[in-house]
């Protein structure tokens, strides 16, 4: 066949375009991030239970040091400066404060590591109420008293939404498809948590409330704490599929842990201590972009000269008078006397960092275990196409019924930037993994990246193109394990006592992960300090 | 094989597909360009010239008769198949859009006019003169007629003007491609050649109608009742333009913003209330949403306004004027005043982050809540953040959607606005192509109800009469007795209201 340059050109215009309407897109491409944190090597030379010699010259006198820049560490320094109580040095092993509050700063807005919400706290909890009114986050109270938060920092609706094969529903729960059975299990679930919510013990005490130290330790309620949500739900002869995925769920999102690992008195206390009485809505969250980063922000404001960064404290040793605290401070050693300190660290590491712990225990420090998490933050372009019509919008917080990881967290939602870039939030605990903390620590960022992407990419198939950075943080003990006998067996309490002249505050004394739990043992800590 | 008969079916659709083209843009150019009987007889003048030039030419082809026949039609099926699309596209792009509609419909005319003459001359030889000339031409004029009455009845209700072009090419191709073994002895050489060239042409024309997608979906072209003029899915929505008997009506994800026919009933009831409402002599005046440019233009009859400040979200919106001329009239060209400053942003995020001297009137003309995005531009917060950007006096008015068809929704803005501390005045009109609809007045200081236009400025519907009327409300769309949610960040109630509300209606 003889072919003019003019047939030529007739036969392949309009080729490119019939080609590119048949090209494949989905080459996979990693975009550019890194690990942020934690310094998982640093940490892990307190293992190695070595002496330090300070040089003289690096001495110090404090009256208080705190170890430890988490909340509970941040609080308790808050509260000693409120008390109008200046001499203290707050050591900080990371280079940033807030532990799982940190928070990073980005364009659009700003997005957490951890931590990213707090459930408007019931008038009682009057110190937590007094740090919210400091922050300006509340309304002015009405005549009725009640605690209001200002619209602006209340979740902005829609709150959450659920993929469930290949379709995004409103909420939580799947409604979506839900048999007659499913929905009077569903009833039922609720019944049996608002008997909870009713409960009152012989002091007037409720079941379940924040902070945890004001529970009733009745024996109906703390039997709870002998079996697992798992085992509870099944013994009340709830079988539903759903109702078991809402629970489960919810001990993953709490707590790191599965339905058959978490006790039941803490998958109950997930569904009580928020509501005011039964029949009531939840307690509505605080939130903004940065999450809990925002109260991180505040104390620093507030406390920030006390704050030693990078500073780790390698070996508390307690003197007849006072606390010899050693730390390691760009590979030099520096020593502070102090009369008291507050160890705020997380309490497995206790018998590594404090002298003489493990010859004598004062506590049973290996029931406090710890879970792994890696947290993503992942840089949009561009928000995610929507599929279907009648998917439900992109919500707050973005759930898929069918993964092991809970979903992410919009960062713009909260400030109302409903277009354009934004960054996704995207938590992953590794409770199905077995060795999940060596694991966590053997995946590289790219490996980890490509679990996100390809773990959204099942409700977002344009999430690859659409993602300009995604960094990640790998949490190699994120949060305290309320495991099944763990939050009632008497190792919190004797745990709460000093031990000489250290006062411990740390969340894992309430036995669940909560920033009311930190604030509160940072405030308890900090008094006792006083005292 | 007597192939005389089947000629003549050749003939009967290259009429159906010749006709189809002058009709279509017949129809295009009277949709964009306005004034259907000037374009239409423009166009069918044109076309019918084109045919003349097209059989004078003929004379010229000497060689190779059936060849060229194919040729022509192959290249009826081109320009022809994609002459819809293409003037779609220019029309959005291009300023001078007369030009390619002229010559689209000068080149079509010209080679449906070198097809007759050549194929009577193919088939010459095999009947008498007398007995060609009838069937060729009353052929062609039968084609005319089905042509004529299947695309206003059947063609383009069903498959929208870009996908009955592409279907005609598709079938003058087919009928081209048929050709090849019709006049099999009579081609000369190239058989071959010119059966790929008929391929590669069906398989663009195909392509092309799957993907007439991107310029407007099957189910929008038998969505809307009148045609569609413009469409663009802009970053943020879709925005349709269509034109019908009544003039142009703008749709913004499928939901009806405006209809030229009516609009001014709307614009003038949702601006001038407000600056009879304001005191002083407004400066300043802000504009929420309104990126029509209409609200605009009747902002622009106040000689004192100084400085206009429009947000509205999308660019493709405040840019419409330019690429639908007719919509630019429609505003008097609104946006080329020297007072109006133009800002794309979502206005919630603009409230809360850009810093503004207060305004005098603002005017607030967003979409209808019917998504959580749109929601959040109706609640507490977003009032509250307005605050900051004006005076105790300071007129501001919202359009509510119609308190007849979602009453709860419309009493729900306004119990919104007065949760935020405003005076809220709630009114009404009548806008038929909406239907009832309704307007929040709203001050921070206690204001009466305007009772007329400022002195001095012109309207077509709002007089002193009827003003005060707009305020009264029947017994049907009355606040009504049970209490209503205020809309909150944290709650948008509105937005569950609305849906609840207008899903009645819903087919």
């Amino acid at each position: 066949m003889n072919l003019s340059r003019r047939e030529l050109l007739t036969l392949f215009l309009g080729a490119p375009f019939a080609f590119a309407a048949c090209r494949d897109t989905s080459a996979k491409r990693l975009p550019e991030g890194e690990i942020i944190g934690q310094s998982a090597a640093l940490g892990h030379t307190l293992r190695e239970g070595r002496t330090f010699e300070v040089p003289q010259a690096n001495w110090e006198a404090k009256k208080i040091v705190i170890v430890g820049a988490g909340i509970a560490g941040l609080s308790a320094a808050w509260r000693l400066k409120g008390k109008g109580f200046e001499d203290v040095a707050v050591i900080e092993l990371e280079k940033e404060p807030g532990g799982t509050s940190r928070s990073g700063e980005g364009k659009p807005v700003s997005y957490p590591w951890g931590a990213h919400y707090l459930p408007v706290p019931f008038a009682e909890n009057a110190d937590l109420v007094a740090l919210l009114d400091e922050m300006s986050l509340l309304e002015p109270r009405g005549p009725s008293g009640e605690i209001h938060a200002k619209e602006q920092f209340l979740c902005r609706e829609p709150e959450e939404r659920v993929f469930y094969k290949g379709r995004w529903y409103e909420g939580l729960y799947l409604n979506a498809g839900a048999s007659a059975v499913d929905k009077r299990q569903f009833d039922a679930f609720y019944a049996e948590v608002n008997k909870w919510i009713n409960f009152r013990d012989a002091k007037g005490r409720r079941a379940f409330i924040l902070p945890v130290a004001l529970c009733s330790d009745d024996a109906e309620v703390t039997a709870l704490d002998k079996l697992t949500f798992a085992d509870w739900l099944t013994q009340n002869g709830f079988d539903s599929e759903r109702l078991r995925w809402y629970c489960d769920y919810a001990c993953r999102d709490d707590y790191g842990l599965k339905l058959e690992e978490t006790s039941a008195w803490a998958g109950l206390f997930y569904f009580c201590s928020r509501v005011k009485k039964s029949g009531d809505e939840s307690q509505p969250f605080i939130t903004v972009p940065e999450g809990n980063g925002q109260f991180v922000n505040h104390f620093v404001g507030q406390v920030g000269d006390t704050i030693r960064k990078n500073w780790m404290a390698v070996s508390i040793e307690p003197k007849e008078k006072g606390v010899e605290v050693t730390c390691l401070v760009d590979g030099e050693l520096r020593g502070i006397r102090a009369e008291k300190v507050i160890f705020a660290g997380p309490m497995f590491t206790a018998p590594y960092a404090i002298r003489g712990f493990r010859e004598a225990p004062p506590f049973a420090a290996e029931e406090f275990q710890h879970n792994a998490w890696f947290v993503a933050n992942i840089h949009l372009a561009d928000r995610p196409k929507t599929r279907f019509a009648t998917d439900f919008p992109l919500a707050w917080d973005n759930v898929l019924y069918e993964s092991p990881s809970l979903g992410y967290v919009t960062a713009t939602h909260q400030k109302g930037i409903d277009y354009g870039p934004t960054i996704l939030t995207y938590y992953y605990p590794m409770c199905a993994e077995a060795n999940a903390r060596t694991t966590l620590f053997n995946y590289d960022r790219d490996q980890i990246a490509e679990v996100c992407l390809s773990d959204l990419e099942r409700a977002h198939r344009d999430i690859r193109e659409l993602t300009t950075r995604l960094d990640v943080m790998r949490w190699g003990h994120a949060m305290i394990s309320p495991r099944a006998n763990f939050i009632w067996s008497g190792v919190r309490q004797k745990a709460s006592q000093p031990y000489r002249n250290i006062y411990f505050a740390h969340t894992d004394l309430g036995g669940v992960a909560l920033f009311e739990e930190a604030f509160y043992h940072g405030l308890r800590a900090a008094d006792s300090v006083l005292a | 094989m007597k192939r005389a008969p089947l000629l003549f079916l050749n003939v009967f659709v290259i009429a159906i597909c010749g006709l189809i083209y002058e009709l279509l843009a017949g129809t295009l150019s009277s949709y964009v360009l306005g004034d259907s009987v000037t374009q239409f007889s423009i166009i069918i003048g044109t076309y019918l010239f084109a045919m003349g030039v097209g059989s004078y030419l003929s004379r010229f082809v000497d060689k190779n008769l059936a060849n060229r026949f194919v040729e022509v039609e192959l290249a009826v099926a081109v320009v022809g198949g994609f002459s819809a699309p293409v003037l779609f596209l220019t029309f959005a792009n291009l300023s001078y859009f007369a030009v390619v509609l002229y010559g689209i419909v000068f080149i079509i005319g010209m080679l449906v006019g070198l097809e007759i003459p050549l194929l009577m001359r193919i088939l010459k030889d095999e009947l008498d003169f007398k007995e060609l000339v009838s069937r060729v031409l009353a052929f062609d004029y039968i084609g005319a007629l089905v042509a004529s009455l299947l695309f206003p009845i059947f063609f383009v209700p069903r498959l929208g003007l870009n996908r009955t072009s592409l279907f005609f090419g598709m079938l003058n191709a087919a009928i081209a491609i048929w050709g090849t073994w019709l006049l099999e002895p009579l081609l000369k050489k190239h058989i071959t050649l010119l059966r790929v060239k008929g391929a590669v042409i069906m398989i663009l024309l195909a392509i092309a109608f799957i993907k007439a997608d991107r310029l407007t979906t099957l189910a929008e072209d038998s969505l809307y009742v009148d045609n569609i003029i413009y469409s663009k899915s802009s970053h943020y929505q879709r925005i349709i333009v269509t034109k019908g008997k009544t003039g142009y009506a703008l749709f913004l994800n499928g939901n009806l913003q405006f209809s030229s026919f009516d609009e001014y009933r709307y614009h003038e009831a949702l601006v001038h209330p407000a600056f009879s409402t304001f005191r002083g002599e407004p400066k300043r005046v802000l504009v929420l949403g309104g990126g029509d440019g209409l609200a605009l233009r009747e902002i622009e009859k106040y000689k004192s306004v100084e400085y206009i400040q429009l947000v509205d979200l999308d660019p493709d919106m405040t840019n419409i004027s330019n690429a639908v001329p007719a919509l630019g009239e429609l505003n008097h060209h609104s946006f080329q005043d020297s007072r109006v400053h133009v800002t794309n942003a979502d206005a919630f995020v603009w409230l809360d982050s850009v810093d503004a001297e207060p305004f005098d009137v603002v005017i607030i003309d967003f979409p209808d809540p019917n998504n959580f995005a749109l929601g959040k531009l109706y609640t507490t917060r977003f009032y509250n953040l307005l605050k900051k950007k004006i005076r105790p006096d300071s007129a501001v008015v919202v359009q509510t959607t119609s308190p007849l068809m979602a009453r709860m929704s419309f009493w729900c803005i306004a119990a919104t606005l007065e949760a935020a501390g405003y005076n809220v005045k709630p009114y009404y009109t009548t806008v038929p192509s909406f239907g009832v609809w309704g307007y929040a007045l709203a001050s921070l200081s206690p204001f009466d109800a305007p009772s007329n236009v400022r002195e001095g400025i012109e309207t077509k519907f709002i007089n002193a009469g009827m003003m005060p009327s707009m305020f009264e409300f029947p017994k049907d769309t009355e606040r009504p007795n049970e209490p209503i949610e205020v809309n909150r960040l944290d709650n948008q109630a509105l937005v569950r209201y609305y849906e609840g509300e207008w899903r009645r209606f819903e087919p």
